[in-house]
């Protein structure tokens, strides 16, 4: 009897939880009737930079059809190709485009669907409001050591930099640092969250993260007299952007498809826009 | 049965980790594994500085760790057998059950700005950092396991101690721990296992820069954090090799600290031997 009130509690409670959590949604969207029909699970992983956008879309998309099932999970680009690779999930996602060997592997198929800039970030009290590219690879490389060689006070300069894994260090390598080196000594944080934590902290640090993640515990530096702002990636002046791209193991099935075009269709760009990133067009 | 279990689990993970590294075992790929820099795009793959960074870290730990582990193993054992006795093995006990992702969020708020206001040349997030936070993670391990090597010692060693008039600090000094010296060797080698093997202290706290630790206050990396930093990238490249090179070491590395510290352990001799009635 004791075992049977037991179990009746927990089914209320779990009830009452995934009540709360799909709460009502506008789910008036046209784009979701091109699921009718479909069923099925579509498991997604790969790069955190996709995390909130995909979250969203699933939500909308289970709650519109709840035959179909999407699970959304991180761990970075590397783990996305690799997942979809081996056929572990449906949809991997990078934050950078494949590379050759990845492509000859697995046999991928890319589907860029946004594109995200990435800031220098400093501490909000740092005076410095801008820095120029040679600045950034010097300070980057270790030449520069103290703040005040670039117009600041004087203090040493604390590096944060991102792990190997990362895509948005390596779209920052590439396209500012001109792929030039960083120094050894640099502290090495494992996300963006992360590095927003650490530059946040210390008044003297100075690291990067996606445009989208910029918010006012941290500065984005202007650079060369851009500053990092969504439209000036949207209209091509601030140079530091990468696309995010949806990988898929050869072509997508029917479900994958219908996924990879709502993400691309108004409703999907829309939720993009709203986590700091922009459409492709 | 179950130590046969254990011992073929352990002996699958090395060989499967032999495995995993066959493809390194060429002579200009090892030496390019075994060397003190770490710059994936340089095309330097060396993970020596980590290998010393975990060795670093883990040794301080142990060093940060053991003396109040002993001291509070007095306390509870010899010198107040009463309510704060029972307190305070009711808080080790506690600390146990502390997750370590906790321990290491609530240092990156309090621990490093402390740290890098007191060394203002550092970050804040260097060695010493995380090997403070790491000694308070192993800290209760070695305690509780010295105080249950305590709790069996023969009862008739303590009273002849007593009855010739040593005072209760004397006893732990020259009769308890000399007695218990195997156990001490076994706590301390516990404890280096957990330091050595943890992950997340190091990756939240010790900076990951991928150099030799200069200083104490210099930003380090361990195979652990390595691992962790590296596991997530081009699953085709030399970096991803590493990773298995990384976990081979670690592996191997605790395997030879706790062989030296056994066989020391046994030279120092087994004089008293437990009595059984």
């Amino acid at each position: 009897m004791k075992s049977f009130y037991r179990s009746f509690g927990a089914f209320c409670f779990t009830t009452l939880v995934m009540l709360s959590v799909v709460g009502p949604e506008n789910v008036s969207a046209t784009s979701l009737d091109s699921f009718t029909g479909l069923e099925g699970t579509i498991a997604i992983a790969g790069g955190t930079a996709h995390i909130p956008v995909m979250n969203d879309a699933a939500k909308a998309i289970m709650t519109a059809h709840p035959k179909i099932r999407i699970t959304i999970e991180g761990g970075g680009s590397g783990i996305g190709v690799q997942k979809v690779g081996e056929g572990l999930v449906e949809i991997g996602n990078t934050g950078r485009p494949l590379s050759e060997a990845e492509i000859a592997k697995y046999g991928l198929k890319s589907f860029p669907f946004a594109l995200d800039g990435v800031a220098v970030v400093i501490h909000p009290e740092n005076s410095i409001s801008g820095l120029t590219s040679q600045q950034v690879r010097d300070i980057f490389s270790g030449s520069v050591l103290n703040w005040k060689d670039v117009g600041g006070k004087d203090a040493a300069i604390h590096l944060f930099t991102r792990d190997e894994a990362s895509g948005t260090r390596e779209v920052f390598w590439e396209k500012l640092l001109n792929k030039g080196t960083i120094a050894t000594a640099a502290n090495v944080v494992a996300s963006n969250g992360a590095m927003k934590v650490a530059v946040s902290q210390d008044k003297d640090a100075i690291g990067y993260a996606g445009i989208g993640h910029v918010d006012n515990s941290v500065k984005a530096v202007v650079l060369n007299g851009v500053a990092a702002s969504q439209e000036n990636a949207m209209n091509g002046s601030y140079p530091v952007v990468r696309k995010l791209y949806m990988n898929t193991k050869g072509e997508p099935s029917k479900l994958v498809k219908a996924f990879i075009d709502y993400i691309l269709s108004p409703e999907g760009t829309a939720l993009s826009l709203k986590y700091g990133y922009l459409p492709l067009k | 049965m179950a130590t046969a279990v254990s011992a073929v689990a352990i002996l699958s993970i090395l060989l499967l980790l032999i495995y995993f590294c066959l493809p390194l075992f060429t002579w200009d790929r090892l030496s390019q594994v075994l060397s003190w820099h770490w710059q994936p795009v340089a095309g330097k793959f060396g993970i020596l500085p980590m290998c010393a960074g975990s060795l670093a870290i883990s040794i301080l730990a142990l060093a940060l760790a053991f003396p109040p582990a002993i001291g509070i193993c007095t306390l509870v054992h010899v010198l107040s057998r009463g309510l704060i006795a029972r307190f305070l093995l009711i808080l080790v006990h506690f600390m146990t059950s502390i997750p370590t992702v906790i321990l290491g969020f609530v240092s990156v708020f309090v621990l490093v700005p402390l740290l890098r206001e007191w060394h203002t040349a550092g970050t804040g997030f260097s060695l010493i950092t995380a090997a403070l936070t790491l000694s308070v993670l192993i800290l209760p391990t070695i305690v509780l396991v010295f105080h249950a090597r305590l709790e069996r010692l023969d009862p008739l060693l303590r009273l002849s101690a007593e009855a010739m008039g040593f005072t209760p600090i004397q006893q732990m000094r020259y009769v308890l721990l000399p007695a218990a010296s195997r156990d001490l060797v076994v706590a301390a080698v516990l404890g280096f296992g957990r330091a050595i093997g943890d992950t997340l202290i190091s990756l939240m706290l010790a900076g990951n820069a991928a150099q030799f630790p200069g200083s104490f206050f210099a930003s380090i990396r361990t195979l652990t954090a390595h691992i962790a930093l590296v596991l997530a990238t081009d699953s085709q490249s030399m970096a991803y090799q590493s990773v298995f090179a990384s976990g081979l070491l670690l592996f191997l590395l605790m395997g030879a600290f706790t062989f030296i510290l056994q066989k020391s352990a046994q030279k120092t001799g087994d004089r008293y031997r437990e009595k059984d009635f």
